[in-house]
């Protein structure tokens, strides 16, 4: 039985060039970038050649906005604790109800030191609502984050619209994006968008764990979170991670060059499996709207069945994918994304995440389209709402 | 991903006794669909004997193995013994379940438990309740009352955050979590009562002050002070010697005597000179 990975937004597989071209500095070039010799010119000039990249990446003015991180967690509070630490007077935050954990959590982390938080909720197509945005921005407003896109439903937000409302409201309030969810997808021109700062994840686009980036622009200051040596112009202490930092330079260009095969390639290749799917299975429902999505994501909802339950089948087929469902996170709680868009509760323990990649093939999304009727039949069998199950059946028919 | 037992494996695969019973003499429902899981069990009972069982869960893996489980556990089992069975019991059978994972078993409990209490034929409610050891609060966790209790009494906790962080109850679906403030308000409801004093002790405790504390220095001056009475919180004092007749005697009594019982004992204590 082979793998079939259809979990790309949980993390991607290392594509063979990054690793071949990481290889170099895992082995014989391992000097440290700062020391003065000539042996460490090699690795000091691979730095700054990866950080070319990543500037053309992001599309940022200058070299010196781009700081290396180890994931996109530590992007996250590098941008929100460097930019609340630099404005010790400013209590106010925005950020949305869909957030990923890792930025969530970090406002509730926030909010029990004293920071007012908002946030702002979003429609049945997972869509922002921005007359609330707008509404909340104050002078006491710090800092807004937002990511650029969804990673359960893939739903893209109008980033540029946002920076927009923001500075129309409040000029001095720093706008964070958190583009982990993007990279890689969709190209990111942070000059167009108008953020203040972008955070990235090198292993969501074929780069290994342990290593991300933080856009952050020239008129923004921040105060470090990690204080020791001169690193990153002061802003990020600690020996350069010289070999995941040409790694994820490496995926960065690949990204680039797969943009349009990401278009529509990938997004065929995800439309053909969600049309499929939604076609076969009766109860079966997107979460989302159809338009404005990351195209290598589809979240479908299985109503009256159990997400996990449906995950340990495909998983005995090979097929990895996720699930926003209780059972799975360990916390026991049906998604926060999903009921901030109110998915009904028919559907919200049943609902299951596809994220493809480039390296996703027509036959395997073929199998799986041959596949997912017959796991769900097996399953809604067994549920006890066969009632339920039966009225929706005709409905759909 | 989980650590299940191969048993577990085995039944969310091949569930065993997958359905309904048309005629069943006994349905039992435990879960919601709101919460994530939900189990329906049906039983055929003839001569107080379970000759039939089936089921159909909503839920995840571990829910599936634990109605299948069941419904094997239960199958030409007497009633007297199906209703000896404990959540604890349906994990064992399935070599154990993951901790966060507990609440599926007790789900199965519960459907049992309900099938039983709808069976006509079944009139001994009570035994089943007697039987129960404790009042489970969070079926999500299968916390019950006395470890909700024990985890206030032993670390202080005042809300319910604290209590969901330490035990794990009201974690998950949440509708405990009014049952948990319940049991918070009852705790320190019990507490004031028994720290607060019975008459007797506040007798004994005001006498004990008055003869020990505030009479040895009133006599560094000459004079002395006699308990006469107590009416709920009026204390009635007698001052002697140099005291009695004293023109501060009123001062001595108010910023005195009635301070120090007031600081001591109670905040409404007044002292009156008889």
């Amino acid at each position: 039985m082979s793998l079939i990975y259809l979990d790309n937004n949980a993390t991607t597989k290392v594509d063979p060039q990054v690793l071949a071209a990481m290889m170099p500095y895992l082995q014989d070039e391992y000097a440290n970038p700062s020391s003065i010799y000539d042996f460490a010119k090699r690795s000091n000039q691979a730095v700054k050649e990866a950080r070319g990249v990543l500037k053309d990446f992001f599309n940022a003015e200058n070299e010196k906005e781009i700081i290396f991180t180890s994931c996109g967690s530590e992007s996250a509070n590098m941008a929100v604790r460097g930019v609340l630490n630099m404005n010790k007077n400013k209590r106010h935050i925005i950020t949305t109800k869909v957030e990923h954990p890792c930025v969530l959590n970090l406002y509730q982390a926030l909010e029990k030191e004293g920071y007012k938080v908002d946030y702002i909720g979003v429609n049945s197509n997972g869509e922002l609502d921005l007359e609330e945005l707008y509404e909340k921005i104050n002078s006491d407003t710090a800092i807004v984050s937002v990511m650029y896109a969804n990673n359960e439903t893939g739903v893209i937000f109008p980033i540029e619209k946002i920076a927009e409302i923001i500075k129309s409201k409040n000029k001095e309030t720093k706008f964070f994006v958190d583009a982990v969810q993007v990279s890689g997808k969709l190209p990111i021109n942070v000059q167009a968008i108008g953020a203040d700062l972008v955070g990235i994840s090198g292993h969501k686009f074929h780069a290994p764990k342990g290593i991300g980036a933080l856009y952050v622009n020239s008129k923004t200051l921040i105060k470090p979170l990690i204080i020791g040596g001169h690193q990153e112009r002061g802003k990020r202490a600690g020996t350069e991670n010289v070999p995941y930092i040409v790694g994820m330079a490496k995926a960065a260009e690949l990204a680039v060059d797969h943009l349009k095969y990401e278009a529509t390639e990938v997004k065929r290749l995800r439309d053909k499996l969600e049309s499929n799917i939604l076609k076969n299975v009766y109860n079966a429902r997107l979460n989302a709207g159809v338009i404005n999505r990351v195209p290598n994501t589809t979240n479908i909802g299985f109503e009256y069945i159990e997400g996990e339950l449906i995950l340990l089948h495909l998983s005995d087929l090979g097929i990895c994918a996720s699930s926003g469902s209780a059972c799975t996170s360990g916390s026991l709680e049906p998604s926060h994304v999903l009921r901030a868009m109110n998915v009904p509760f028919t559907a919200i323990h049943g609902s299951i995440r596809f994220s493809l990649s480039k390296f996703t093939t027509e036959k395997e999304i073929d199998y799986v389209c041959e596949k997912m009727p017959g796991i769900i039949e097996k399953l809604t069998n067994l549920s006890p709402f066969q009632d339920e199950l039966e009225a929706l059946r005709k409905l759909r028919s | 991903m989980w650590d299940y037992s191969d048993k577990v494996i085995d039944h969310y695969r091949n569930p065993r006794n997958v359905g309904k019973i048309d005629n069943a003499d006994a349905v039992g429902l435990a879960g919601s669909l709101a919460c994530g899981d939900q189990l329906k069990i049906y039983l055929k009972i003839e001569n107080n004997i379970v000759t039939d069982a089936k089921f159909q869960t909503f839920g995840c893996g571990s829910a599936v193995a634990s109605s299948s489980i069941l419904t094997e556990m239960i199958i030409g089992k007497s009633v007297d013994e199906v209703k000896k069975i404990t959540n604890q019991d349906i994990a064992d059978q399935l070599d154990g379940l993951p901790p966060e994972k507990m609440h599926c078993s007790v789900m199965g409990y519960e459907a049992l438990e309900d099938a039983l209490k709808n069976w006509d034929n079944y009139t001994d409610l009570d035994e089943i309740r007697n039987e129960t050891p404790e009042k489970i609060v969070c079926t999500c966790f299968g916390v019950t009352e006395n470890m909700i209790w024990d985890a206030i009494k032993t670390n202080g906790f005042k809300t319910v955050e604290e209590i969901t962080e330490f035990t794990q109850a009201g974690g998950a679906c949440g509708r405990c979590k009014s049952i948990i403030k319940d049991i918070i308000d009852t705790y320190y409801k019990k507490e004031a009562e028994e720290t607060s004093l019975s008459p007797a002790q506040k007798i004994l405790k005001i006498n004990n002050i008055i003869e020990n504390q505030i009479s040895l220095e009133l006599k560094k001056d000459g004079g002395d002070i006699t308990l006469v009475d107590i009416d709920g919180n009026k204390v009635m004092v007698k001052l002697r010697g140099k005291c009695s007749g004293c023109k501060n005697s009123h001062l001595t009594l108010k910023a005195f005597v009635e301070r120090t019982l007031k600081d001591a004992v109670d905040p409404n204590i007044e002292v009156i000179e008889v």
